[in-house]
């Protein structure tokens, strides 16, 4: 669509888009010039800053543990939630109203709240109902706000992977006799999870940005937490900042690509039944949760 | 069985409800604007800009939005001394850091949903103003920005949503929305879980009919091909 929007340049464009090229980079350097200024006048520039990260110590004490502590909030609530939405969004196509309704109505409620009042109400709840140590309240809290948000986000995956399955493969099962839950169990849901595989590792990019959330709020000690301790240690502010953001930005793209790549694969296998439940179906499906499920974003 | 709500005044209830909807409004209005700059940009015929617009999407949307927000107080404030022209009140210092650093977050996404708007013109409308003439800037205005915003309707709605939602993470820099003043009753108070059940109903009021009326809309304006 790109290049349609516009002819292949003549003389003219070409010298109105050297100008525009040229007034561009003059604000991006402009914009730059007055980071870096006020970095050098604050010392932030300063490499006995930046020399922490060099060291095996910044790492050993500080990041990686928190990295550690991302990876396993993330890991935790994906596994508990998979299942979790699995039942629910299998219990939404459901031949009974009393079973497709009430699991309609819980997906829609969670996915209609914030994720961070799930953590906060979460934490409380453990604080005065459980015997969970005051240690591991917050990764319990983090990891059940998460699990109560994606398990709604994860049931409308399933459900739209099962729909994505041509319709011949139910007719078929039952053609041959089996009941609904073999049906279910040994034709649809096999199918179904190849289908929503690169859209459960797009929302796995959700969680591990929603961590952060816990780290901020609650005291968990993840990678944004670590940050701040690390800061208070060696006072720098913004490379440890850049620093965290390199390791999300990474740890994201990875996935992201991951996912890409999964639908790419799968779009061209030859033994599925065709059907991909792909990064971008399921943005909408997220009831809009603003998190990085779309494709690589590559030019187009 | 609602009398602790009377304890709180500043912010009350509502008036907590309140900051999480003009949050809303300001960074919507902000994210739609610089989302729009970004898609157009992501479009355009110069490379140098088309760079910029996918180095930022791709870098912005893979970074926690807490860490944005959070940055915008300890980064932009604190070290690069930006106030948002008020130094010294601080509600509204903050409050319009938060603005800044979700529109920053949410125009990334704002700036994909209106692309794959773009996408779903069909090519010979561009072709066609093309044909008429057009420049590249009369064929976004006039011909194929109109169309897609059309076809957008029903995206943007969910970054809307989102970005309701969203506005909770203001609540890491102190910014006195719902969020925050229901950690700050659900510690205070033993009625955990109706304070719960208050202001998870004051989301679903805020967000379902957003979401109702704005997918009443899309389906409305949706261009008929």
């Amino acid at each position: 669509m790109t290049s349609v929007l516009y002819d292949a340049p003549g003389p003219k464009a070409k010298r109105r888009n050297l100008i525009l090229s040229v007034v561009f980079f003059v604000l991006l350097a402009l914009l730059l010039w007055w980071v870096w200024t006020v970095l050098d006048d604050k010392g932030q520039l300063e490499w006995s800053l930046w020399k922490p990260f060099t060291t095996s110590d910044a790492w050993t004490t500080y990041l990686l543990p928190g990295l550690a502590d991302t990876l396993k909030a993330a890991g935790l609530a994906m596994v508990i939630a998979l299942p979790l939405g699995a039942v629910l969004g299998i219990a939404r196509l459901s031949d009974h109203r009393w079973v497709r309704v009430p699991a309609g109505a819980v997906v829609e409620f969670f996915r209609a709240i914030p994720v961070l009042l799930l953590m906060l109400f979460a934490n409380e709840f453990f604080a005065r109902s459980t015997d969970v140590s005051s240690a591991d309240r917050p990764l319990y809290a983090v990891v059940t706000g998460l699990v109560l948000y994606n398990a709604s986000v994860l049931a409308e995956v399933v459900r739209a992977g099962i729909l994505a399955l041509p319709k011949g493969q139910s007719e078929a099962a039952q053609a041959i006799g089996l009941r609904k839950s073999q049906t279910m169990g040994s034709i649809l849901l096999p199918q179904a999870v190849t289908v929503m595989l690169p859209a459960i590792v797009s929302q796995l990019v959700v969680i591990v940005k929603d961590t952060a959330l816990g780290g901020v709020m609650l005291g968990f000690t993840e990678l944004l937490n670590s940050r701040g301790t690390l800061a208070a240690n060696y006072a720098n502010v913004i490379p440890s900042f850049i620093v965290v953001a390199v390791i999300f930005i990474v740890l994201n793209f990875i996935l992201t690509s991951f996912a890409s790549w999964l639908e790419a694969r799968l779009r061209r296998s030859k033994r599925s039944t065709g059907a991909v439940l792909g990064a971008d179906d399921v943005d909408d499906l997220n009831a809009g949760e603003v998190g990085g499920t779309l494709g690589t974003g590559a030019e187009k | 069985m609602f009398d602790f709500l009377s304890n709180y005044d500043d912010p009350s209830l509502l008036g907590a409800f309140w900051v999480t909807v003009q949050l809303t409004v300001f960074s919507a209005v902000g994210s739609l604007i610089w989302g729009t700059l970004l898609a157009a940009m992501r479009v355009s015929p110069v490379p140098l800009m088309r760079g910029f617009g996918t180095a930022y999407v791709n870098i912005v949307r893979n970074i926690p939005l807490t860490v944005i927000i959070v940055f915008t107080s300890l980064g932009l404030a604190d070290i690069f001394g930006v106030t948002m022209g008020a130094p010294d009140n601080f509600e509204t210092k903050y409050f319009r850091l938060a603005v800044l650093g979700l529109v920053a977050y949410t125009a990334a996404f704002v700036c994909e949903a209106i692309r794959s708007g773009i996408n779903t013109v069909p090519v010979g409308q561009a072709e066609a103003a093309r044909a008429l003439g057009l420049s590249f800037s009369q064929v976004l205005r006039l011909v194929v920005l109109p169309q897609a915003f059309r076809s957008v309707i029903g995206p943007l709605a969910n970054v809307l949503i989102a970005l309701t939602k969203n506005t909770t993470v203001a609540a890491t820099i102190g910014v006195a929305e719902a969020a925050l003043l229901m950690k700050e009753m659900i510690e205070n108070e033993a009625q955990t879980l109706l304070i719960g059940a208050v202001f998870a109903f004051g989301f679903v009021v805020l967000t379902l009919p957003t979401g109702l009326f704005l997918n009443w809309l899309s389906k409305r304006l949706a261009v008929k091909r």
